[in-house]
C-alpha cells in the first residue's frame, strides 16, 4: 500500500476545513437522501450544484460525503419506511422493515451504519491499494484501447441493469447521441444540433440532464399514484445492540464486506449485485434461513456492508480509468470534468493531493456518518414526514436554481424540461434512466478516442482487434453481450433479484 | 425474444403498446440524429467529419428501435407486463403544470429576476399536488422561496439578481 500517498491524503483530508466541507456534505445528502422517494443518485444530481462552490479538492470532498450521507438517508428510509430510494436498498428494507415493526429499529439503523463504516474503512484500504498500480496499467492505453474500454463499461451496465435488454442499448445510444450537441470540439468546432442557439454550443449540461431524469421525472412519476403513501411514524430508541447482536452481525459483516469490495469495481451496478448477492448467501449459510424477510439481523447487517463496500470501491474504475462503475460517478465524472480535471489514471500523478484526499475522506466521510447519524436519527426520522406537497416544490425550486446558477444559461433549465418530459415517458415504457446517463457521460470520451485512433491507423478498422488491450476488451464487451441477451442466464439472473420478495 | 406469441390475445396486444411507443420515440430520434448528423459532413473513416459518429448512432439507434418496436407488435415485453397493470394515468395537468413551472423560470429570471421567478414557479409546482388550493400553494411558495433565497444567495453568495431587468429598467 502506498503509505506516503495514504499519510498525504490523510494530512489533506484531516484539515480542519475540509473536515467541515465533508461534515456539510454528510449532513446534506442525508438531509436529503431521507426525504422519501429520493434516492442516492437523485440527492447527489440535486445538491450537486452547490458543490461548484468551492475548490475542487473540497468541491470532491463535499460530494462524497454527500454521497456517503444520501446512501445512508436510503437505508433510514428503507428500514424505517419501506421505501428504498434506490434497487441496492431494497435489499435493506426486507429484513429492516420487519425489525422497525418489531420495535428493533434502532438496532436495525445502528447495524447499517455500523457495518457500513466496517465495510467502508475495509474497502478504502482496497481502493488504496489496487488503484495506483492499475492506474499504471492505465497509462499504457492508447486511444484505440480506451475507445474499447469505454465499450466495455457501457455494455456490462446493460448486462447489470434489469429488464429488456433493447431497450438498455437503446437508452445509452440515445444518452450518446445527446453527449453530441453542441461544438464538435475534436476538429472544426461545427455547432451540432444546435438549431442556431448559441447557449447549446457548450452541449447539454449534464446536471440538467441528471436532475431531469432523476428529480423532475421523478416527480411526474410519483404523481401517477392517486393517493400519497401513508407514513407510519416510527418511535425510534435503543439505539445499541446488545452483545447477542454483535456476536450475530460479525460474520455477515466481514462477508458482505469481502462480496461488496469485490462486485463493487464491476462497471454498471456492482453495488446492486452486491447486495442481493451477499443476502442470498448470508441466507444460504444461516442455520435459520427461515427467520430471513421476518427481521433478521443478518439480513441488514450483510447487504448494508455490501452496499457500502461496492459504493467505495466503484471508485476504483473511476480513479484508475475514468469510468464510471455507478450512476452516482457518472455524476462524479461530471463534477470533475466541470473543475477542469479529467478522471483518469493521469488524476493520481498529476493531482495527488485529491487524489489521496479524496481516498481518506471516503473513510473521515464514513466516520462523520456514524458519528452524527446515531445521535441525530430522531431529526432524520421527522424529515421523512415532509409531504409531497412541499417536497416536489422544493425539488424543482433547487434543480431549477441550481442549473441555472450553473452558468447563467436559461437553456440549462429548459433542458431539465425537455429531458425530464422524454426521461418520463421512456421510463413510463418501461426503460431505464441510468444507461442514458452513463451513455451522456461517456460520449465525449468514446468519439474522441474513436477518431484519434482512427487518424492514428490511418482509417484502418482492424486497430481495435490487433492491439491486444483492445481485443481483451472488446471480447469482454461481446462477452458480456451475448450473457446479458442469453435467455437462461436472463432467467437465472431475474431469479436472483425476485428470489426473496 | 418474446415468448410464446399464442398467448398473447388482446390483452397481450395492448401490453405491447408500452414497447411500440418506446420504439417509435427511438426511430424518430434515431432518424433525426442521423439526417442531421449527415448535413455537418461525415467525412471519411480515416478523418472523421462531425456527423460521422453521430449518423452512425442515429443508425444504431433507428434500428433498436425497431427491434423494440417489432416486439411490441408480438406482444411486448413479459416482465414489464406486470408493472404496467398497477400504474396509474399519465398526469397530464399535473405533470405538465411542473413543467411550465420550469419553463416559466427559465424564461424570466433574468427580466423578472429571482424572487418573482422563483414564487411563481413554487406555487405552480405546490398548485400541481393533490389537495392543495391556491392559499396552501401560496404559503408552501412563499417559504420555499424564502427559503432557497436563504440558501443560494445568502449562505452560498450565488450573484443572482433578486429583482431583474425589467424591473429596473
Amino acid at each position: 500500500m502506498d503509505l506516503s500517498g495514504l499519510a498525504l491524503g490523510l494530512e489533506t483530508a484531516l484539515q480542519p476545513s475540509n473536515i467541515l466541507i465533508c461534515l456539510l456534505g454528510v449532513t446534506l445528502g442525508t438531509m436529503v437522501g431521507v426525504l422519501p422517494g429520493i434516492g442516492p443518485t437523485a440527492t447527489v444530481a440535486l445538491l450537486l450544484p452547490i458543490t461548484f462552490n468551492f475548490d475542487p479538492v473540497a468541491s470532491l470532498i463535499m460530494l462524497a460525503g454527500i454521497y456517503y450521507g444520501a446512501q445512508y438517508g436510503g437505508s433510514t428510509t428503507a428500514i424505517l419506511i419501506n421505501l428504498p430510494g434506490e434497487s441496492s436498498s431494497a435489499v435493506t428494507a426486507l429484513d429492516g422493515y420487519q425489525m422497525a415493526r418489531q420495535g428493533r429499529a434502532g438496532p436495525a439503523l445502528a447495524t447499517a451504519a455500523l457495518g457500513s463504516f466496517f465495510a467502508g474503512t475495509v474497502a478504502t484500504a482496497v481502493v488504496a491499494l489496487f488503484a495506483p498500480p492499475l492506474a499504471s496499467v492505465a497509462l499504457k492505453f492508447g486511444p484505440a484501447d480506451y475507445f474499447s474500454l469505454v465499450v466495455l463499461g457501457l455494455v456490462i451496465s446493460i448486462a447489470l441493469a434489469s429488464g429488456s435488454t433493447a431497450k438498455a442499448l437503446a437508452m445509452i445510444v440515445l444518452g450518446l447521441l445527446l453527449g453530441t450537441v453542441g461544438q464538435d470540439l475534436f476538429s472544426t468546432g461545427v455547432p451540432r444540433f444546435t438549431f442556431g442557439i448559441r447557449e447549446l454550443y457548450q452541449g447539454l449540461d449534464f446536471v440538467s440532464i441528471a436532475v431531469g431524469l432523476f428529480g423532475l421525472a421523478e416527480i411526474i412519476r410519483k404523481l401517477e399514484h392517486r393517493q400519497t403513501q401513508s407514513v407510519v411514524s416510527t418511535k425510534v430508541k435503543g439505539l445499541w445492540l446488545s452483545r447477542d447482536d454483535f456476536r450475530r452481525i460479525r460474520m455477515p459483516v466481514l462477508r458482505g464486506t469481502a462480496i461488496g469490495s469485490a462486485l463493487g469495481v464491476l462497471p454498471g451496478g456492482g453495488h446492486i449485485l452486491a447486495a442481493f448477492t451477499s443476502y442470498s448467501v448470508e441466507k444460504r449459510v444461516s442455520k435459520h434461513p427461515e427467520k430471513f424477510g421476518r427481521g433478521a439481523i443478518e439480513g441488514v447487517a450483510s447487504p448494508e456492508s455490501a452496499n457500502n463496500a461496492a459504493a467505495q470501491t466503484s471508485f476504483i474504475p473511476l480513479l484508475t480509468l475514468g469510468l464510471p462503475a455507478h450512476p452516482v460517478m457518472a455524476l462524479l465524472v461530471g463534477a470533475f470534468i466541470i473543475q477542469g480535471i479529467t478522471p483518469g489514471p493521469n488524476v493520481i500523478n498529476d493531482e495527488p493531493e485529491l487524489f489521496w484526499g479524496l481516498i481518506a475522506s471516503f473513510w473521515v466521510g464514513n466516520l462523520l456518518l456514524v458519528l452524527l447519524n446515531l445521535p441525530l436519527i430522531s431529526l432524520w426520522v421527522r424529515l421523512i414526514s415532509v409531504p409531497s406537497e412541499v417536497l416536489f416544490p422544493a425539488i424543482i425550486a433547487f434543480a431549477t436554481i441550481g442549473c441555472f446558477s450553473l452558468g447563467l444559461n436559461p437553456w440549462d433549465v429548459y433542458v431539465i424540461a425537455i429531458i425530464g418530459v422524454l426521461g418520463y415517458f421512456l421510463i413510463r415504457w418501461g426503460c431505464e434512466a441510468v444507461p442514458l446517463l452513463f451513455g451522456f457521460v461517456l460520449a465525449p470520451l468514446l468519439e474522441e478516442n474513436l477518431r484519434r485512433a482512427l487518424i492514428i491507423s490511418r482509417g484502418d478498422l482492424s486497430v481495435f482487434v490487433t492491439r491486444p488491450i483492445s481485443a481483451v476488451l472488446l471480447s469482454l464487451a461481446l462477452v458480456a453481450l451475448v450473457v446479458a441477451v442469453l435467455p437462461a442466464v436472463r432467467r437465472k439472473r431475474d431469479a436472483v433479484f425476485s428470489e426473496d420478495e | 425474444m418474446s415468448d410464446d406469441p399464442a398467448s398473447s390475445g388482446i390483452a397481450g396486444r395492448r401490453a405491447g403498446v408500452p414497447d411500440m411507443l418506446a420504439g417509435g420515440t427511438f426511430i424518430t430520434l434515431g432518424l433525426a440524429f442521423a439526417l442531421g448528423g449527415r448535413t455537418y459532413g461525415t467525412g471519411s473513416t480515416r478523418e472523421m467529419g462531425p456527423g460521422y459518429v453521430p449518423v452512425v448512432l442515429g443508425a444504431i439507434l433507428t434500428v433498436l428501435g425497431a427491434v423494440i418496436t417489432v416486439r411490441g407488435f408480438r406482444g411486448g415485453d413479459p416482465q414489464f407486463r406486470e408493472v404496467e397493470d398497477e400504474r396509474g394515468p399519465v398526469p397530464w395537468v399535473r405533470g405538465g403544470m411542473l413543467v411550465a413551472g420550469i419553463v416559466f423560470f427559465g424564461a424570466t429570471v433574468e427580466g423578472l429576476g429571482l424572487a418573482p421567478s422563483l414564487l411563481v414557479t413554487t406555487f405552480v409546482a405546490a398548485l400541481a399536488s393533490r389537495g392543495v388550493g391556491p392559499l396552501k400553494a401560496l404559503a408552501i411558495s412563499v417559504g420555499l422561496t424564502l427559503l432557497s433565497l436563504g440558501i443560494f444567495v445568502g449562505l452560498l453568495q450565488l450573484r443572482l439578481p433578486l429583482l431583474g431587468d425589467w424591473f429596473v429598467g
